[in-house]
């Protein structure tokens, strides 16, 4: 098998077994919702605040169900001892990253998609546009590639599910300011040619980052 | 007593700076006496760079070639650095202050992005720490000081952005600096750097130490 039929297997893998559960998708869907409704309460939104405050709320949101799905990816494997296989797998690590960040990238894409419908209807701001849909896939892609690598990471620690977000936080920064403004210029109307340094950012970041995690994920899975 | 040598000339190299900060140079127009800290500010700011960039270039060599050594550098070099990276915040915050009126300003790049190094640097001790095996730790904290080091041109880039700034120059960015500050500033940039130099030997020193040490006792019990 090729690299990419290597890769789509185990991708194929995590697809029917969050088919079979739903573990992810549901639970943190219900995350999604249940932190757009405090967010409602903690900022008392009302018509004239929203505009204001609407992309960081819809941002904070993704960032924190995008940490705990990304949590998911890999200790599962760890809990029921799936590890040890994928890892004696005869495939290269590289293999392994890529499929294990295609299958979060397909589980937060979904959240995602079901979540920005529900954002807009509840806060009635028209974030369904396709600047918005356009931003959320490019930064996703880049909270992927570097939650992948310290998800792997994480698994080998004492403290698991605390681990991801102090690592993950402090990096994911770049892409977080530029999804929150790139998402504040669309809804005041910006074209998209007003968007271009900030897509510009976020695209440095996901291949770099692609490139970096790809490189050095074979040094936080060794068994 | 190579690294004595280095400590004493750094401590030379200070009071030559002290002695150029506080009477050879001008006291800047606008802001007063207060402006004064700039000449601490700006090495440990610089340091807060070179410190995190040795740590990275460490991490790199110990995950190539697997030698002890490399990780020790890079560890020690993230050690000293924190304490810089802190203390740059904190003369940050004292220099805003008077200037700005306010204790900490968000809108300045490299004041908000030496805090985001901050936390890459608690991050590069926290995987360490928490690993369940010590070389594991050490690997582990090697992928943290790499990814970070690829994040800060983005972290710095973005920030400038955000404030809608044009990206700036990383150090020496201040223009039409009056020439005996200028002085000033680099005699206090080099005594820091010859400083930092003197502490991570001190540090790898230690470390080597210690591991004897251990050694020892494993070999005696």
């Amino acid at each position: 098998m090729k690299f990419w039929g290597k890769v789509m297997t185990i991708a194929w893998k995590d697809t029917i077994s969050e088919l079979r559960t739903k573990e992810i998708t549901s639970s943190v869907l219900v995350f999604t919702l249940l932190v757009i409704v405090i967010f409602n309460f903690a900022f008392g939104t009302n018509r004239e605040v929203l505009p204001a405050v609407a992309p960081g709320i819809l941002w904070t949101t993704f960032v924190f169900a995008g940490m705990l799905s990304l949590n998911r990816s890999f200790i599962p494997e760890k809990e029921q001892g799936c590890l040890e296989g994928l890892v004696t797998c005869p495939v290269s690590r590289e293999v392994i990253y890529t499929g294990k960040a295609l299958s979060s990238l397909l589980f937060m894409l979904i959240v995602e998609a079901i979540a920005l419908p529900i954002f807009s209807l509840l806060f009635n701001v028209p974030v369904l546009s396709l600047q918005i849909i356009v931003i959320t896939v490019i930064t996703t892609i880049g909270f992927v590639a570097v939650g992948t690598l310290f998800s792997a990471l994480a698994i080998n620690t004492k403290a698991r599910e605390m681990v991801l977000p102090i690592l993950f936080l402090p990096i994911v920064i770049p892409i977080i300011i530029g999804a929150v403004k790139a998402t504040e210029l669309t809804l005041t109307g910006e074209s998209w040619s007003g968007l271009t340094s900030w897509f510009q950012i976020i695209i440095a970041f996901d291949m770099i980052f692609l490139v970096v995690s790809f490189l050095t994920f074979d040094f936080v899975i060794v068994e | 007593m190579k690294r004595n040598a280095l400590i004493v000339l750094s401590f030379i190299l200070m009071v030559v700076a002290l002695y150029l900060i506080f009477i050879y140079a001008p006291t800047e127009k606008e802001m007063g006496i207060v402006q004064r800290i700039f000449y601490l500010m700006v090495p440990l700011g610089w340091l807060t760079m070179l410190a995190f960039i040795v740590t990275a270039i460490g991490s790199i060599l110990y995950l190539l070639k697997k030698a002890q050594k490399w990780d020790t550098l890079a560890l020690s070099s993230a050690e000293v650095g924190i304490v810089f990276t802190t203390l740059a915040m904190a003369t940050g915050a004292i220099w805003a202050k008077p200037v700005w009126g306010v204790w900490w300003d968000w809108g300045t790049p490299r004041l908000t992005s030496t805090f985001i190094l901050w936390f890459i640097y608690l991050a590069y001790f926290l995987v360490r720490n928490l690993a369940t095996e010590e070389y594991r730790g050490a690997a582990f904290a090697a992928v943290v000081a790499i990814v970070g080091l690829a994040d800060i041109p983005i972290i710095i880039l973005s920030i400038s952005l955000w404030q809608g700034l044009h990206p700036p120059a990383l150090i020496f960015q201040e223009g039409g600096l009056d020439p005996k500050m200028g002085l000033a500033l680099m005699m206090s940039i080099i005594a820091f750097t010859i400083l930092y130099a003197a502490l991570l030997l001190l540090r790898v020193s230690m470390r080597h130490n210690e591991s004897e040490l251990r050694k020892l006792k494993e070999s005696t019990v």
